[in-house]
């Protein structure tokens, strides 16, 4: 398990039982690492976004499963002239790189990694980090002038490959909404219909939806599952049209969502009390799932706390692993990384006092 | 030898520690010297200075012989016991954030 937190990096490794854990760490400790993820080709390769906001974008690139790191490129340089987004008062304000808060690694090419950055932009590294190009397909997209920063900034913090066919990305940007490439990233379109915003002038609107996060089972890539601000959406079409799947949730505010790896009609989330409450309703940290894609919801407690729990669980700080049973981690804001060894049906801290955690990845090695 | 004081983060980034002595060829600048450093330590490339632009980032400042050389120009000599090796050049984050 990776895990990035506000203060640094740790490896937790375990047996396929899942019982007790091993904590290496930290790594690069006082800085923030936002995200860290392995390469599915070659799982000795891994890649860390570490960031400061005294000093700035650093990246780090490990080829022996962690045990040593060499910082390499951090030159994120937007292409081509930088146009202006919207800023928090609709005021336009101009494109500036601010950090990298996703790294997602070549599903065929250990030395080919993504990057989604704030403001948004995506890069791609074709020589294992050590340079970056941007694609400059998404920023310069017809509506880009319109986009606005949610309240973490203007980030695109999703992206997933679509493992059938590697031309085919989704990405999702807050607050701007979920978009698809079919062509590498060369020609971007917005894939926001069905969604409904009722914070935005238009609550119908093409771009502007603040979407936290993007799931897919990789057996059924034409199915995603959408968190956004409020709201658990679903589409069956790769994005052309998405249908609210909240269901009975509690609340349907939140950040993570993710789908077990043995059925993908099984997803989980975690529902967050409000947009202005950024903690777990009723002081109870509850995960939800679905076994029925959507719609109808069982709260998963046992082994988590039920009384005076007021944590955040943030974006990028789910995952699940390949295993089958299938286990699902997730991160708090507290510092806690909680592991279901059976699907979800009892969890366990395996740490409980981190720094607070900003993205869980998990690596299944055989 | 340019002596110059890093910040924590920075030593641990460049694997050194709290000072660090260049050979700096020319006059003594913050430009000569801020070049000196990231050439012998790559990995601070983009934490001192934008890498874009190469401007200072804004939560660091630049201190020498108890003086305040931030917003000095970048290319200005540094004083003279900076150059000499008597007094250090200090790079300092704000003291800011939890």
């Amino acid at each position: 398990m990776l895990v990035g937190t506000r203060k640094g990096a740790f490896i937790l490794n375990s047996d396929g039982t899942r019982k007790s854990w091993d904590v290496q760490g930290p790594l690069f400790p006082g800085w923030e690492i936002y995200h860290l993820k392995g390469s599915p080709v070659d799982p000795d390769r891994l890649y860390a976004s570490q960031s400061s906001g005294w000093f700035g974008q650093v990246m780090q690139r490990s080829s022996d499963a962690g045990k040593t790191w060499e910082t390499v490129g951090n030159q994120f340089l937007y292409e081509g002239e930088v146009g202006p987004h919207k800023w928090y008062d609709g005021s336009p304000h101009p494109y500036e790189f601010k950090r990298v808060w996703h790294l997602e690694p070549s599903l065929h090419d250990a030395d080919s990694v993504y990057a989604g950055a704030e403001d948004a932009a995506l890069f791609q590294s074709k020589d294992g980090g050590t340079s970056w190009a941007e694609l400059p397909g998404i920023r310069t997209h017809k509506t880009a002038a319109e986009w606005a920063p949610g309240a973490g900034g203007l980030c695109l913090h999703t992206i997933i490959i679509d493992p059938t066919d590697h031309d085919r990305i989704f990405i999702a940007i807050s607050s701007a909404g979920a978009f698809r490439t079919d062509d590498a990233g060369k020609t971007w379109r917005a894939i926001n219909h069905g969604l409904r915003s009722n914070h935005i002038p238009d609550p119908d609107a093409e771009v502007g939806h603040c979407v936290h996060r993007l799931a897919m089972h990789p057996s059924k890539p034409e199915t995603l599952y959408m968190q956004k601000h409020w709201d658990v959406m679903r589409t069956d079409d790769g994005g052309e049209n998405w249908r609210e799947v909240s269901g009975n949730l509690p609340t349907d505010f939140g950040f993570v969502i993710d789908v077990n790896a043995n059925d993908p009609e099984t997803v989980y989330v975690l529902p967050i009390t409000s947009d202005s409450l950024h903690f777990v309703p009723d002081g109870k940290l509850r995960v939800y799932r679905s076994k029925t894609g959507g719609d109808d919801w069982e709260a998963l407690t046992k082994g988590l706390p039920q009384e005076d729990c007021y944590v955040n669980v943030l974006r990028d700080a789910m995952a699940v692993d390949g295993l089958d049973p299938c286990g699902i981690y997730f991160g708090t804001s507290g510092g806690q990384v909680y592991a279901s060894a059976d699907d979800g049906n009892s969890w366990n801290a395996v740490v409980r006092d981190l720094p607070g955690v900003l993205s869980v990845e998990v690596q299944t090695l055989k | 030898m340019i002596q110059v004081v890093l910040p924590r983060n920075l030593q641990s980034l460049a694997g050194t520690g709290r000072t660090v002595e260049l050979d700096v060829s020319g006059q003594a600048t913050q430009r000569s010297v801020l070049d000196a450093l990231e050439a012998r330590y790559p990995a601070l490339l983009g934490t001192i200075r934008d890498p874009g632009t190469k401007r200072r980032r804004p939560m660091l400042r630049f201190f020498a012989c108890e003086e305040d050389h931030s917003d000095d120009p970048i290319d200005a000599p540094l004083p003279g016991e900076v150059a000499a090796g008597k007094e250090p050049y200090l790079i300092l984050g704000a003291i800011a954030g939890g």
